[in-house]
């Protein structure tokens, strides 16, 4: 084992603790390493009285205070605010002795900085939005609040979610806990950061492209990112909205599940979620694998890929196989076009959606001599060089003369990679694949070089393009010791199915289970 | 594709960005590279297929037209850099 696995450690210490010490002496002990636990594990100390929520919220702000100089996973720290709720909630647990087992009463999670909260500052890590404070919560945090959940703070990303790298965003660049001098991924970097240094239980990402399976895999994660429809984008400011879709990252596939039941459902306020019942995510972990098929497209096991992942991935498909799932090749042709179509398609809505930043109605203002050379300045020092190329690329794509050649060329390609996952689904349950085709990359490695970023997306293009669900899980490690995901993708509104496998491979294997060196 | 110096700028304007003249020629040469990449699109035959707008096969969600609960004037106004107490206050437009 290259690391210690700090779960077993949290209670191997409690243990020692009780055997020297009388046992309500032990509290302080525990008391310290609660960050590193999961949801449903703080849950059940929060049930059994064993700690209060002050004492869980506390140790996430220590965490922070020990960690967050290196890995800088923030924008916004809502430490007092924490603090107030941890009471409120403390007193609801106490006066009326609450046991759902579907609340996230007490239990602190990050959100991603592009989720509006309100009266909380929400930026989308651009200067654009560093001064705007929603005057409203987004669907999915009132869903939380609804449950009780304690916000952390909200974390950083690639500028409006534009990136691979969380590298573009408009403040400061996240580090990868497995490796400081790494990349965590993104755009989700900052939530998958956070998660992976224990700074918060779980958090929230959200994924248009790869967003939350990419730093989920590149820290060692589970990141779901679920059907389109699925969970409301009420309040989650739109990049491509097509293409957004809110999920959880989490320590472990039981968590994803948790969240999931949580945040999706039908949204009146959002007219592209879908009206159809969610099931209970959890009753599906643990059934059976016998007879399920897993779909291997070969398209996906391609030069390029780094070597290592390639094993994990093999070794990983050999796993479910002897866990009962039946391995079956099947072909996603289109799969090498998605990049392409990808990247028209996403920066032509960019460029649509961010034409709302104009210095007008809220956010940053440069003035000008007039109200065009207001608009121009404004978006000029506004945005950061990501945001600019996207918009312009996207503005070219639906310019008079060029729309149907890229755009609506594009839009008929999507057609195609859509029936590509129809056609695998008559045959397969799910699709395995690796989540990147390499590990985290080294700070500044790919930045000069747009096209070559565009590319660590390849994996995780197709499912948005489509719109069917995907998970990723830690499957493995490098020799330099940093995460490989494992990505699982279902059919349209078959969460069920990928979770399923998720929670049979996780528990057979322990690479959730390992913890980075802070 | 190669993006001329003129191209850049009429994008940028129909954009809304004024770009400096570094910004010009990076991003010229930058969405040139990109867009080549994209040409790939053209190997695939596309006759008769539909696009995809969405992959949900909704339309048309409404909602009853029965007036409800909306955002008071001062939050609507709290984010804007310029406003009076009842609008948005702008650069003057015309002489």
């Amino acid at each position: 084992m290259l690391n210690f696995n700090n779960k077993s450690k949290v209670f191997i210490e409690f243990e020692t603790e009780n055997q020297q010490l009388n046992h309500d002496n032990s509290t302080e002990e525990n008391r310290l390493k609660l960050y590193s636990l999961t949801i449903s594990e703080v849950r059940d100390l929060l049930e059994r009285k064993e700690v209060s929520v002050k004492d869980v919220v506390t140790s996430i702000y220590e965490r922070i205070d020990a960690v967050e100089d290196r890995v800088t996973a923030f924008v916004t720290i809502t430490k007092d605010e924490a603090l107030k709720i941890a009471d409120r909630v403390q007193e609801k647990i106490t006066s009326e002795n609450i046991k759902s087992t579907t609340s996230l009463l007490g239990i602190p999670l990050a959100i991603k900085d592009n989720m509006c909260t309100k009266g909380i500052r929400t930026t989308c890590s651009s200067k654009i939005l560093s001064n705007f404070i929603p005057p409203y919560e987004s669907t999915v945090t009132s869903r939380l609040i609804e449950q009780g959940y304690v916000l952390v703070g909200k974390t950083n990303l690639d500028e409006f979610a534009m990136g691979s790298s969380t590298e573009n965003s408009g403040f400061h660049i996240t580090k990868n806990p497995w490796d400081l001098e790494s990349i965590p991924g993104g755009s989700s970097g900052g939530s998958a950061a956070a998660v992976a240094a224990d700074e918060c239980i779980a958090a929230l990402g959200s994924d248009t492209g790869g967003s939350i399976r990419q730093p989920a895999a590149l820290c060692g994660v589970v990141g779901l990112k679920p059907t389109y429809g699925r969970v409301s984008r009420y309040g989650l400011v739109a990049f491509a909205s097509s293409l957004d879709q809110i999920g959880p990252i989490t320590k472990n596939v039981q968590d994803s599940a948790i969240l999931m039941n949580i945040i999706s459902g039908h949204d009146p306020l959002d007219s592209t979620s879908a009206p159809l019942p969610v099931p209970d995510f959890t009753a599906v972990l643990g059934q059976d694998m016998k007879g399920i098929k897993i779909g291997i497209p070969k398209e996906y096991f391609i030069e390029g890929m780094d070597r290592e992942v390639g094993i994990s991935v093999r070794d990983s498909i050999k796993k479910l196989d002897s866990l009962g799932a039946i391995p079956v090749e099947v072909s996603l042709p289109r799969t090498g076009y998605a990049v392409a179509t990808y990247y028209v398609l996403a920066t032509s809505e960019a460029s649509s959606n961010l034409a709302r930043y104009d210095g007008v109605k809220y956010g940053f203002r440069a003035e000008g001599k007039d109200l065009m050379d207001t608009y121009l300045n404004t978006r000029a020092q506004g945005f950061g060089a990501e945001v600019k190329r996207r918009i312009m690329l996207g503005t070219y794509a639906l310019s008079s003369g060029y729309y149907e050649a890229y755009y609506k060329k594009a839009q008929q390609v999507r057609t195609l990679i859509k029936r590509d996952f129809e056609e695998a689904f008559k045959a397969v349950d799910v699709i395995v694949t690796p989540t990147s085709p390499t590990a985290a990359f080294k700070v500044g490695e790919k930045t000069a070089d747009p096209l070559q970023m565009y590319l660590s997306d390849i994996f995780t293009i197709s499912v948005n393009l489509a719109g069917v669900p995907g998970i990723s899980i830690p499957c493995g490690f490098t020799s330099h010791n940093l995460p490989i995901g494992l990505q699982i993708i279902g059919n349209h509104f078959d969460e069920e199915s990928i979770l399923k496998v998720a929670y049979a491979y996780e528990q057979s294997t322990d690479w959730h289970k390992r913890r980075p060196n802070l | 594709m190669e993006f001329s110096k003129e191209e850049v700028e009429h994008i940028a304007s129909l954009a809304r960005l004024s770009l400096s003249e570094e910004e010009k020629e990076l991003f010229g040469s930058q969405l040139s590279s990109i867009l080549r990449y994209m040409e790939k699109l053209n190997k695939l035959d596309t006759r008769g297929i539909e696009p995809t707008s969405h992959v949900l096969s909704l339309s048309n969600v409404m909602r009853d037209d029965i007036p409800g609960p909306s955002l008071p004037k001062e939050e609507a106004l709290m984010n804007a850099p310029d406003h009076t107490d009842k609008f948005y206050r702008v650069p003057k437009i015309i002489e």
